[in-house]
C-alpha cells in the first residue's frame, strides 16, 4: 500500500513526456520540411528558434510592443532571414555535393549562434508568458500548464501543416517540387519560389517552437543546442516522414522525462543522443522512413 | 608546366618533390623550422606549437572528410579522448613515444565503434551520429571523475625523451613539429597509393569503386579510424603541451573549427591543410588583438570575444563553400601559375 | 538446373534471370552467355533491361531467381567487390569517372584489388608499397597507356577532358583490372565515325591480342554487325532472339521489337 512503487510519478512523467514530446515533434516538423523539401538536414534549425525567441523578447520586453505586433515583427524578420538564407547560401550551392551543404548549414549554424549570443549577450531572460499557466489537475497527477498548452499548440500547427500539404494549390505544389524538381518545372511550378517557401515555413515553425521553448525554460543562447537534439526525433521517426516525426516526438518526449524524473537533469540531456547511435546501430531508416533504391 | 622540369624516369614522376628548386626550398623551410625555437620570442614559440597541433588534427580530418568524403562533426571529442588517454597513462609514468601511439589507437578504436553503424548508410547519418558522440564524450568527459577528474579537470606530467624533460615550449616545439612532419608525411605517402587513391574514389563515385574491388566498408572505416588516430595524437600533444587539460576545451566549437579550417585551406589538399591550420591559428589571434583595442572603448568587448570567433568561422566556412570551395591552395596555385611565366604572359 | 542451357565454351553465364523492383520486372527469365575470347553483344529498345542484366551481372542487383556462373562456378552471392578480383570489369553508361582526380590515378585504381597495400605500410611508403606502387606505373603505361594511345593526357585532371576521351580513359581504367570478362556500356555512345572507328579498333585488339571475351550493350548496329560474334537481344525483359548477327537481324520477332508490327509482316 504506501511505501510502494510511486506510480503517480510514473504516471505524471509520462504525461508530462509524452506533452512535451508535441513541442519536440514541431520542431522535428521544420527538420523534416527542409529535408523533404530540399534534401538537406538544416543544422542551423536551433538558431531559427533563437532568433524568433530573440526577435520576440526585444519585440515585446525591449520595444514594449503588444503581443500580436510583436509575433508578427518576429515572423516577419525570420521568415526574411530564411529567404536569405535560401537565397544566397543554399542556391549558389545547388548542383554541388551533399557535404558541400551539410557544412554551409553548419556554418550558417556557427554564424547565427555568435551573432545573437554577441548582440543580446549570454545571459538568461526572462521570456514573457504567453501561455497560460493553470496547470491541469488529473488526480493526483499535475501537469503545468504551460506543457499543455505547448502540446496543443504543437497539435494546432502540425494539423494546419497537414492539411495545407494535402488540400491547398501551394502545398500541393511544394511537394511535387520536392520530390521531382525537373517534372514540376514542366508542369509550370516555379520550383525556386517552393523551395524558398519551404525554408520559410521551416524559419517560421522554428520561431514558435523558439518561443514556446523559451518561455518554458529560459531564454539564452543554450536554446540553440536543444534543436541538436531534436535530431534524434527525426532519425527516430525517418528524415522524411511527418508522421515519423510525430511519433518519434512523442516517444523521446517520454524518454526525456523520465530520465529527468529519474536520473536528473545532466543525464536528461544526452538521452537524445544516447537514442540516435542506437537507432542507428537497430534501425537506422527509422520507424517510417523510406529506404532509398539507388538507380544506377 | 614548369619550364625546364623534365621528367626521364616513372620513379621520377611520382615523386613528391621532382624539381632541385622544390627541395631547395623545402630544406630550407625545414631548417628555419629546426632553429626558430632557439631564436623565435616565447609567444610566437609557443604558437609554432599550437599550430602544428592544429596541422595534425586538421590532416586527421581532411583524411576522413576531404579525401573521402565522410563528414564528421565530433573531431574534439576524439582528440579529448586521446588527450585523456595520454592524461592518464603519463600520471602512471609511460613514456612519450608510447603514449602518442597508444592515445592514437584509443582514438581509432573509438572511431571503429561509432563508424561501424553510420558508415553502411548515407554520410548524412554519419554526421549525425558524430554530433551526438560529440555531446556524449563531452558528458563522460565531465562526469567519469575518476578518470578524467572531471569539470576541474586532470594534469599532464611533462614528456620524457632520452632522458631530456620537455618543460619549455621550445623543447614542445621540436617535438610537436617532429610529430607533424611524420604525419603529413605519412599522409601524403598515403595518397599516392592504392589506399588514398580509394579514399578519393569513394568520395567521387562509390559505385565505380566497388566495381573496381574496392570494399565500401572497410575502406570508409579505415579512413575514418585513420582520422580519428591523428585526432587523438593531437589531443595527447595537446596534453603534453598545456600540461593540464579540462572538458570545456573538446567542444562541438572546437569541431566547427577543424572543419572551417580544412574547408578553408582546401578540401582534400595537404597543401590546403596547411594554409588553412595557419590561417585558423592566425584568426584567434588576430580577433584577440581586435578586441583588446576595441577594449578600450567598449568595456563588452571582451566579453563577446567567443561569439565573435564562432561568428568568424561560420562565415569563413560559408564563404569559402560559396565563393571559393577549393579553399586558399587553390588560390596559392593561381599566383603560383602566374609568376611561373611572367613576364612571358601570352 | 534442369532445362540450362549451358554450353561449356561460355566463361561467364547468367542463367534464368528474373529481376524485379516493386511492381516493375525488368528481367524475365533471361539466360545468356559470353564465348571465351569472343566478342558478345547485347542489344535491344530503350528500356529493354540491359543494363539491369549489366548490374545484376556485376552484383549490384540480386535477382529474385536465376544464378550467376563464371566459368561454371556459382557467383550470385559474390559482392560486387569480390567479382573484381575474380575477372570481371565493367564500364558505365553514363562514363564513371572519378572526376576529382588524373587520368593516370584513374587508371591505376583498375590496379586495386591487384595490390597489396594497407594503410600502414601505405603510410611508410618506402619499401613493399613503393615497389608495388612502380611496378603498377610501369605496367600501365606499356601495357594500357600506349596501347590506348592517351600518354599526352595522363596527368591531366578527368572533367577537363572531351566526351570521346573520357569513355577511352574508362576502358584504361577497366582494362587495367587485367579482367577475363569485359563488360562495356554502350562504349561508342555519342561518338563521331572517327572515334567509334578508334573505339571499335581498340575493342577488337582487346579480344584477338589479350584473349579477353568480350560483352558490350550498344545501340549502333554498324558496330554490333561488324564486331560481334554473337547478339543476343533484349525487349522488354525478355531474351526475344539470339545467335550470330545477321541471323538476328532476320528473326521477325526482333524487327517487331524494334520496328514495329507492320515493318514485321514486311520482312516475311
Amino acid at each position: 500500500m504506501s511505501g510502494g512503487f510511486d506510480w503517480i510519478a510514473l504516471v505524471e512523467f509520462a504525461a508530462i513526456g509524452l506533452l512535451s514530446g508535441g513541442l519536440l515533434a514541431l520542431i522535428a516538423l521544420g527538420f523534416v520540411l527542409i529535408y523533404k523539401g530540399t534534401g538537406v538536414i538544416n543544422f542551423a534549425m536551433g538558431e531559427f528558434m533563437m532568433l524568433g525567441a530573440y526577435f520576440f523578447y526585444t519585440a515585446r520586453v525591449m520595444w514594449s510592443l503588444p503581443d500580436w505586433l510583436a509575433l508578427m515583427l518576429t515572423f516577419a524578420g525570420v521568415a526574411s532571414c530564411a529567404a536569405l538564407v535560401e537565397r544566397w547560401l543554399l542556391r549558389p550551392l545547388a548542383g554541388q555535393s551533399v557535404i558541400a551543404v551539410l557544412m554551409a548549414t553548419i556554418g550558417l549554424a556557427s554564424a547565427l549562434h555568435g551573432a545573437v549570443d554577441a548582440i543580446w549577450g549570454g545571459q538568461n531572460y526572462n521570456m514573457p508568458q504567453i501561455l497560460p499557466r493553470t496547470p491541469l489537475l488529473l488526480g493526483d497527477v499535475l501537469v503545468p500548464g504551460k506543457v499543455l498548452w505547448s502540446f496543443l499548440l504543437a497539435a494546432l500547427v502540425i494539423g494546419l501543416f497537414s492539411v495545407y500539404f494535402r488540400r491547398s494549390r501551394t502545398g500541393v505544389a511544394m511537394r511535387a517540387a520536392a520530390s521531382d524538381p525537373v517534372t514540376a518545372y514542366l508542369m509550370g511550378i516555379d520550383v525556386r519560389a517552393m523551395q524558398r517557401l519551404t525554408w520559410i515555413y521551416a524559419g517560421l515553425v522554428g520561431a514558435l517552437a523558439g518561443i514556446v521553448v523559451a518561455s518554458i525554460t529560459s531564454l539564452s543562447p543554450a536554446l540553440g543546442t536543444t534543436a541538436l537534439g531534436v535530431l534524434a526525433v527525426i532519425i527516430l521517426g525517418g528524415l522524411d516522414s511527418i508522421v515519423g516525426a510525430i511519433v518519434a516526438g512523442l516517444i523521446v518526449g517520454v524518454l526525456e522525462s523520465l530520465t529527468a524524473g529519474y536520473l536528473g537533469g545532466k543525464v536528461r540531456d544526452i538521452v537524445p543522443y544516447l537514442v540516435v547511435l542506437l537507432i542507428l546501430l537497430v534501425r537506422p531508416y527509422g520507424l517510417f522512413g523510406t529506404r532509398r533504391i539507388e538507380r544506377l | 608546366m614548369r619550364i625546364g622540369d623534365y621528367r626521364q624516369t616513372y620513379e621520377h614522376d611520382e615523386s613528391i618533390w621532382p624539381t632541385a628548386v622544390q627541395r631547395a626550398w623545402l630544406a630550407a623551410l625545414l631548417l628555419a623550422l629546426a632553429l626558430f625555437p632557439l631564436v623565435g620570442g616565447a609567444y610566437l614559440v609557443s604558437l609554432m606549437c599550437v599550430l602544428g597541433i592544429h596541422l595534425i588534427a586538421a590532416t586527421g580530418l581532411n583524411i576522413m572528410t576531404g579525401y573521402t568524403g565522410l563528414i564528421s562533426l565530433g573531431h574534439a571529442a576524439f582528440m579529448g579522448v586521446g588527450c585523456y588517454t595520454a592524461a592518464w597513462l603519463a600520471q602512471r609514468g609511460v613514456p612519450v613515444f608510447v603514449v602518442l601511439p597508444l592515445a592514437g589507437a584509443m582514438a581509432a578504436a573509438l572511431g571503429i565503434v561509432v563508424g561501424l553503424p553510420s558508415l553502411r548508410i548515407k554520410g548524412l547519418y554519419l554526421a549525425v551520429a558524430t554530433l551526438a558522440l560529440q555531446f556524449l564524450m563531452v558528458f563522460v568527459f565531465r562526469e567519469w571523475e575518476s578518470v578524467t577528474g572531471g569539470v576541474r579537470g586532470t594534469n599532464v606530467p611533462a614528456a620524457e625523451f632520452v632522458g631530456l624533460t620537455l618543460n619549455t615550449d621550445a623543447r614542445m616545439a621540436w617535438l610537436i613539429m617532429v610529430c607533424a612532419a611524420l604525419l603529413l608525411l605519412g599522409a601524403r605517402n598515403l595518397m599516392r597509393t592504392r589506399v588514398g587513391r580509394a579514399f578519393m574514389a569513394i568520395r567521387d563515385k562509390d559505385i565505380s569503386a566497388e566495381v573496381l574491388g574496392i570494399n565500401l566498408l572497410r575502406y570508409k572505416l579505415s579512413a575514418f579510424a585513420l582520422g580519428s588516430f591523428y585526432a587523438g595524437v593531437a589531443g595527447a600533444l595537446l596534453g603534453y603541451f598545456y600540461r593540464a587539460m579540462t572538458p570545456e576545451y573538446f567542444t562541438l566549437q572546437l569541431s566547427i573549427f577543424y572543419l572551417a579550417a580544412i574547408i578553408v585551406g582546401g578540401l582534400g589538399s595537404l597543401l590546403g591543410t596547411i594554409l588553412g591550420s595557419v590561417f585558423m591559428t592566425l584568426v584567434p589571434e588576430a580577433l584577440r588583438a581586435l578586441v583588446a583595442v576595441a577594449a578600450q572603448y567598449t568595456p563588452r568587448a571582451t566579453e563577446i570575444l567567443s561569439p565573435i570567433q564562432q561568428v568568424v568561422f561560420g562565415v569563413l566556412i560559408m564563404g569559402f563553400l560559396v565563393f571559393e570551395p577549393h579553399g586558399l591552395q587553390e588560390i596559392w596555385r593561381r599566383v603560383r601559375r602566374f609568376f611561373h611565366l611572367w613576364p612571358f604572359r601570352s | 538446373m534442369d532445362g540450362s542451357i549451358s554450353r561449356p565454351e561460355w566463361l561467364l553465364e547468367a542463367e534464368d534471370l528474373h529481376l524485379a523492383f516493386g511492381g516493375i520486372q525488368a528481367l524475365s527469365g533471361v539466360s545468356l552467355g559470353v564465348e571465351k575470347g569472343r566478342i558478345s553483344a547485347v542489344i535491344g529498345p530503350n528500356g529493354a533491361g540491359k543494363t539491369s542484366l549489366f548490374n545484376t551481372l556485376s552484383g549490384f542487383y540480386r535477382p529474385q531467381r536465376g544464378r550467376i556462373l563464371l566459368e561454371g562456378r556459382d557467383i550470385s552471392a559474390v559482392s560486387p567487390d569480390r567479382r573484381a578480383a575474380l575477372g570481371l570489369a565493367r564500364t558505365f553508361q553514363n562514363v564513371a569517372l572519378f572526376r576529382g582526380m588524373t587520368v593516370l590515378d584513374n587508371i591505376k585504381l583498375g590496379g586495386h584489388s591487384r595490390l597489396r597495400a594497407h594503410p600502414l605500410s601505405a603510410m611508410f611508403y618506402f619499401g613493399a608499397a613503393r615497389s608495388e606502387e612502380m611496378a603498377l606505373r610501369h605496367e600501365i603505361e606499356r601495357e594500357v597507356i600506349d596501347f590506348l594511345e592517351i600518354d599526352h593526357i595522363r596527368h591531366l585532371p578527368v572533367a577537363s577532358l572531351p566526351y570521346g576521351l573520357q569513355k577511352r580513359v574508362e576502358l584504361a581504367r577497366a582494362l587495367a583490372m587485367r579482367p577475363r570478362v569485359l563488360m562495356l556500356d554502350e562504349p561508342v555512345a555519342g561518338m563521331n565515325r572517327e572515334e567509334t572507328e578508334d573505339m571499335a579498333r581498340f575493342i577488337l585488339d582487346i579480344q584477338e591480342e589479350r584473349g579477353i571475351s568480350v560483352l558490350l550493350i550498344e545501340h549502333d548496329m554498324g558496330l554490333v554487325m561488324d564486331i560481334a560474334h554473337h547478339v543476343a537481344v533484349l525487349s522488354f525483359g525478355r531474351l526475344i532472339g539470339q545467335g550470330a548477327p545477321a541471323q538476328v537481324r532476320a528473326q521477325p520477332e526482333v524487327i517487331k521489337a524494334y520496328l514495329g508490327e507492320s515493318a514485321s509482316r514486311r520482312a516475311a
